[in-house]
């Protein structure tokens, strides 16, 4: 009875190690990266297909990014990812380059009762004074103007922003700051800002879960969020003078007009680009990596992995309402791929 | 050595004469070292707690520096928390903390006291076992669902009947007015305090009853026959009896309000701004952290943080040091009256 018992217990260890140990022996072959919550659903479907497709998984960690570009820095991960891009300087400073990915949009999301989605109007100014805290009802003159035939009740506006820091408030910010100075003087364009009114909730989730719950709220989410959730978006008006509301093809055309070429290091924020058709808040994801690769064999199935996502993951992208990036950028970010080399100074890939 | 539950068949004579069988352990085999060994573990072990503090005070210390240096005692008075202009001051969360942690307090000690006495004084027997034990399971509770509780049913019914008759009712009083201020949105400083209160009450609970059934039942009994009513009772022979415990349990209560994160976040409001009103947001230090330490943005972001996580400890370890010392006074006065 012992003998068996030893048995079973040796043939259970075996097994258990076994089961610890594959985990281990794959890793080799999986590429690791950290960094922003925005893309992470897109990234992980991605990963899944390419993992049916080659065997190569992807392990992502939406740790922020902040966190993602700590983690590059001191070099746990293959590559970062950053919802802000990182000034030309900063990138030079720590031996990265990075690349936009795919597209998103900020939009503002409301709840006024009797008001349908798509019905209210604001520019940016307005929006700006909204979250500066200098309109505080709906039925404000400045909003009024703008919504002619729309029946504005007589309610204080509850204003709701993020908490915690993220890429989608680091894009809101900057467009109001482009558009208002008083907002850049009071505020600023950061991952993270004192904001001068209203409150504040944790995540896309914790900002729709206010709005969707505060009667007379205003906020701001992600694209993909406000439709996955049928959130009441308004329309902005754009630089071209037009109101537009956000959907793939103004995203494409704030992409479109963009001047990647001229910008080292891909230093692009979209918001209030030229355009008719150009909803003014939208913002590309970037990845980092490092230039010279302490070992370019890891770096090399990264960039197969982003290859593949920018040649056929277009699809898979704006099923979840993501905007792939345009061809002739998608040229420009591989011609910067040559600057990641291994020791001796070839590139890599 | 011989497995521990290994066992010898030994006769043995049980009464009336009959030889019977019983499962007797052998005998252990005395290991003169292990006393020491024992007593050397045990040491060690309780170092190794005090290290572990001593070694997290360090090193939030230490990865606070930036910010101790740059802004020195100022940080605590200091309502401005701006990443944007990297200035960080800690005075709205640390009000916040304690102000929240207040409220639940000023809800939660009675209300506990309240159920503890029911449970050992006046409940009919066979309630005692069904009550204990739901309160007990709302100790079971995960602090994220009180938070979703709070946010998606306790804030709204709040927002609509319970805030603004509070600001009709107060709102226009001279001094408690500013207190309730404010649009009614449902969240802020005062809804945390009453969930936090809704959180601690089954530990204070807990701990209450524990106690108050340590209490001899003929001091008591010798108390009821000398006619005193149960009130007279709880409050002159129950509560001088088990005090040391009610204020342990208390301070458990406490501890768990001043550091509770996620429910917290859910409901506070999480505004970086000073206001008199309770019903308007706020922040606390631990909701600070579990918002903005993942994108932290620039080593004095992170630094503010951690120091925010240093000024929590103080004040965990100041609430205990306080508690210490109203026993020792509570013991003294003891030694007075007697």
């Amino acid at each position: 009875m012992k003998s068996e018992f030893v048995q079973r217990f040796i043939s259970r260890a075996a097994l258990a190690f076994g089961l610890a140990a594959a985990p281990v022996a794959l890793a080799a072959d999986n590429i690791t990266g950290a960094g922003a919550t925005f893309p992470y659903p897109i990234y992980s479907k991605w990963a899944e297909a390419y993992k049916a497709k080659t065997g190569i998984g992807m392990n992502y960690q939406s740790i922020g990014s902040g966190g993602g570009i700590k983690q590059i820095i001191a070099k746990t991960v293959d590559f970062g990812a950053s919802d802000a891009p990182m000034q030309a300087e900063e990138l030079e400073k720590n031996g990265l380059i990075q690349f936009p990915m795919v597209i998103g949009g900020v939009v503002p999301v409301y709840n006024i009762e009797g008001i349908k989605p798509g019905a209210l109007r604001l520019t940016g100014q307005v929006l700006a004074d909204i979250y500066l805290g200098k309109i505080t009802k709906w039925n404000a003159p400045a909003i009024a103007a703008l919504n002619k035939g729309v029946k504005l009740p007589d309610q204080d506006i509850t204003v709701v922003a993020r908490s915690d820091g993220s890429g989608t408030t680091f894009i809101f910010t900057n467009y109001l700051s482009k558009i208002s100075a008083e907002w850049k003087d009071k505020a600023g364009n950061n991952t993270s800002v004192k904001w001068p009114a209203g409150i504040s909730g944790k995540g896309n989730e914790g900002v729709a879960a206010y709005v969707q719950r505060l009667p007379g709220s205003i906020g701001y989410v992600e694209y993909a969020y406000a439709i996955q959730n049928k959130m009441s978006y308004a329309l902005l008006q754009n630089s071209g003078g037009v109101f537009v509301g956000p959907d793939d093809k103004t995203f494409k055309a704030a992409a479109a007009n963009a001047q990647w070429e001229k910008t080292p290091g891909f230093y692009q924020i979209l918001t209030e680009q030229p355009g008719k058709d150009s909803w003014p808040i939208t913002g590309a994801t970037f990845i980092l990596m490092h230039k010279k690769q302490d070992k370019p064999e890891n770096a090399v199935i990264a960039l197969k992995f982003f290859d593949w996502a920018y040649e056929s993951g277009d699809k898979m992208a704006l099923d979840l309402d993501y905007i792939p990036m345009p061809d002739n950028v998608v040229k420009l970010v591989k011609a910067e791929w040559k600057k990641i080399q291994d020791a001796s100074g070839k590139p890599v890939y | 050595m011989p497995p521990r539950d290994a066992a010898v068949i030994a006769p043995s004579f049980g009464i009336g004469g009959q030889t019977t069988y019983n499962k007797r352990p052998m005998p252990a085999k005395r290991l003169p070292w292990m006393d020491s060994f024992f007593k050397n573990l045990t040491r060690f072990s309780a170092f190794f707690v005090f290290s572990i503090l001593a070694a997290i005070l360090v090193s939030l210390a230490f990865h606070s520096q930036l910010t101790l240096s740059k802004f020195g005692f100022g940080f605590l008075f200091d309502p401005e928390w701006n990443p944007v202009t990297q200035e960080f001051g800690a005075l709205v969360p640390i009000y916040g903390t304690l102000v929240s942690s207040a409220i639940a307090m000023i809800i939660g000690i009675p209300v506990s006291f309240g159920i503890a006495l029911f449970l050992t004084e006046l409940s009919p027997v066979w309630l005692k076992r069904p009550l204990g034990t739901a309160i007990e399971m709302l100790a079971a509770i995960p602090s994220i669902i009180y938070g979703m509780w709070g946010l998606f049913v306790f804030a709204p019914i709040f927002a609509e009947y319970v805030q603004p008759a509070l600001v009709k009712s107060f709102g226009s009083l001279p001094i408690i007015g500013m207190l309730f201020k404010g649009p009614a949105m449902g969240i802020g400083m005062l809804t945390a305090g009453i969930i936090l209160a809704i959180m601690v009450i089954p530990f204070i609970t807990a701990v209450m009853r524990d106690v108050f059934e340590l209490v001899p039942p003929l001091l008591k009994e010798s108390a009821y026959g000398l006619g005193a009513t149960t009130w007279e009772v709880v409050w002159k022979v129950v509560l001088p009896y088990t005090k040391i415990g009610v204020v342990g349990g208390i301070m458990l209560g406490l501890g768990r309000a001043l550091g509770e994160t996620m429910a917290v976040t859910f409901v506070i409001g999480n505004a970086h701004r000073l206001s008199t009103s309770l019903l308007a947001p706020g922040n606390s230090i631990a909701s600070s952290l579990a918002n903005e330490f993942t994108e932290a943005v620039g080593d004095m972001h992170s630094s503010a943080l951690i120091e925010l996580g240093l000024i929590l400890f103080l004040i965990t370890t100041i609430v205990l040091a306080l508690s210490k010392l109203l026993l020792l006074q509570l013991a003294k006065q003891e030694g007075r009256q007697t």
